[in-house]
């Protein structure tokens, strides 16, 4: 098996009545040290492929590996970064920080040394001894990404890490993150429904389509970085996100007919 | 601010005192404030045993219901089909009246120690025991998720997540529980004992004393609160996140 990650035939079934068909024989693969994105709408089962990633829910049925080593039902063989910040808030901010890589099993001392110097690079320093009630919305951000970043894991799984920030906040953190990623050089899977977000950010881009999730498109991003917002605004980009759209737009049913008041509807 | 509740106390006093007195009512019926107050300079000598002795069974009988109370919400945590058969019995246990309760205590442990202290732990556990067991099932589950995807064990995942996210639920059942505790004792030694606030009591009712009867309640209420000013503090300082202000911060 490959370094990186790799996907095969991944299918999964939430029970219920009737049961929700979440992925259907996905599969995919991420070389070691690139940076993908996942896109697609709700419902595509992003967060349902990160959850099986990350060993946490077992699949109907397939594979899932990370650097060779099955991964499914064995939580804690990669870093994973879920929707909501999650901080713990009885924990001060350099210890939330450590709290992966004590779980890793890295030495207090040695968790305690790492993270002060990546203080600095998240934007955090002077506010190690802080709770995170006291941090702002984009501190908490990026305290949790800092936390990902810090368990010795070779592949981390960002779950729409940037969701819940304000359009400004968000573009800094896409200039910050690559130049974290750029110095770091694990492999990364990001989940977003954000098309410029994994543009900017991603080398290759997958598509999955509405419920059941299935690969409809793999893009690759050959744009140089570090890419701005600016960059965006590029032929090439906008090129790029041409493509993205049709391929959404071959998975996304047109809008549903909404109730036109009589008399106003043409006749065909 | 201190000022408007010691007005009305001072207030209340000087009525009393004011009433007692206009009315001629006889001491052994309801002496006046002044007359608690002499009496209170009388037994001060005598009292610090008392209160030492109630103290120290309210405080042994409260780690008792702490022991027991925690131990019982993990069982009944751990193992969903013990909390059924477990809660009917946990109710029961705290409509058992303690005043038919103590003297039969008392048959079974003599008049030492032992019965206050059982009859504290009895009262003691029950909101202890609710509270940590509320506590532990409303912790987090995506934060239970997050630990268990780093890769955390049981035992982990309890001591980074379960325990702190069930500690203010613990503190606020054994505030309650604190608060009971010097009652509880007292009543133990209601029935029998040879030292304690409850005898202390017992003797001055059957001397017709209500002003010495009245100093001991006064003490028993401000042994109450210490208790749990105590248990407040302790509060605090295990849970200091809780007590962060976050106004005027930048969010």
């Amino acid at each position: 098996m490959t370094a990186g990650i790799s996907v095969q035939h991944l299918t999964h079934r939430f029970a219920g009545a009737p049961p929700v068909l979440a992925l259907d024989g996905l599969s995919l693969e991420v070389p070691q040290g690139r940076f993908a994105a996942v896109v697609g709408p709700s419902g595509s089962g992003k967060s349902t492929l990160l959850r099986v990633l990350a060993g946490l829910l077992r699949p109907s049925e397939g594979r899932a590996a990370v650097d060779g080593h099955e991964v499914i039902g064995e939580p804690g063989g990669v870093s994973f970064m879920p929707q909501r910040d999650l901080l713990l808030p009885w924990r001060r901010v350099l210890a939330n920080a450590t709290l992966g890589a004590e779980i890793a099993g890295v030495p207090r001392a040695e968790a305690h040394e790492r993270a002060e110097v990546l203080m600095e690079r998240f934007g955090l320093s002077g506010f190690e001894q802080a709770w995170p009630s006291q941090l702002s919305g984009g501190m908490r951000q990026r305290l949790a990404l800092l936390r990902t970043f810090l368990m010795p894991r070779p592949v981390l799984l960002l779950d729409e890490p940037f969701g819940a920030l304000d359009a400004i906040t968000r573009r800094e953190m896409h200039a910050w993150l690559q130049e974290v990623w750029r110095r770091d050089g694990r492999t990364v899977m990001l989940v977003t429904h954000d098309i410029e977000e994994a543009l900017v950010l991603a080398d290759v881009v997958y598509i999955l389509s509405r419920r059941p999730g299935r690969l409809v498109a793999t893009i690759d991003v050959p744009l140089p970085r570090p890419r701005t917002a600016r960059d965006t605004t590029t032929p090439a980009f906008v090129e790029l996100k041409a493509r993205v759209l049709d391929a959404l737009e071959g998975v996304t049913p047109p809008e549903e007919p909404r109730a036109v008041p009589s008399g106003q509807r043409s006749a065909p | 601010m201190a000022a408007p509740p010691v007005a009305l106390i001072v207030l209340l006093l000087a009525a009393w005192e004011v009433g007692v007195r206009t009315f001629a009512v006889p001491g052994y019926m309801l002496p006046p404030p002044s007359d608690v107050w002499t009496a209170f300079l009388e037994v001060r000598s005598t009292l610090p045993d008392h209160i030492r002795t109630t103290m120290t069974e309210a405080i042994v009988g409260l780690g008792f219901a702490i022991v027991v109370g925690v131990a019982f919400a993990a069982l009944v945590v751990s193992i969903p089909q013990l909390r059924r058969a477990f809660y009917p019995l946990l109710v029961l246990s705290q409509n058992i009246p303690m005043i038919v309760m103590a003297p039969l205590l008392v048959v079974w442990f003599g008049f030492g120690l032992t019965p206050k202290v059982l009859i504290v732990a009895l009262v003691g556990f029950f909101p202890i025991a609710v509270a940590t067991t509320d506590g532990l099932l409303r912790a987090d589950r995506d934060l239970i998720e997050l630990v268990r995807g780093m890769g955390a064990g049981r035992w982990q995942v309890l001591r980074s997540v379960l325990v702190p996210s069930a500690l203010p639920s613990f503190f606020a059942g054994l505030q309650i529980s604190a608060t009971y505790a010097v009652l509880a004792a007292v009543i133990g030694e209601w029935v029998g004992a040879s030292s304690g606030l409850g005898l202390f009591i017992t003797r001055a009712q059957s001397a017709f004393r209500v002003d010495r009867v009245l100093v001991a309640v006064i003490v028993i209420a401000a042994v109450s609160i210490a208790m749990f000013a105590a248990v407040h503090l302790i509060a605090r300082l295990a849970m200091p996140y809780r007590y962060v202000s976050t106004e005027g911060e930048e969010r």
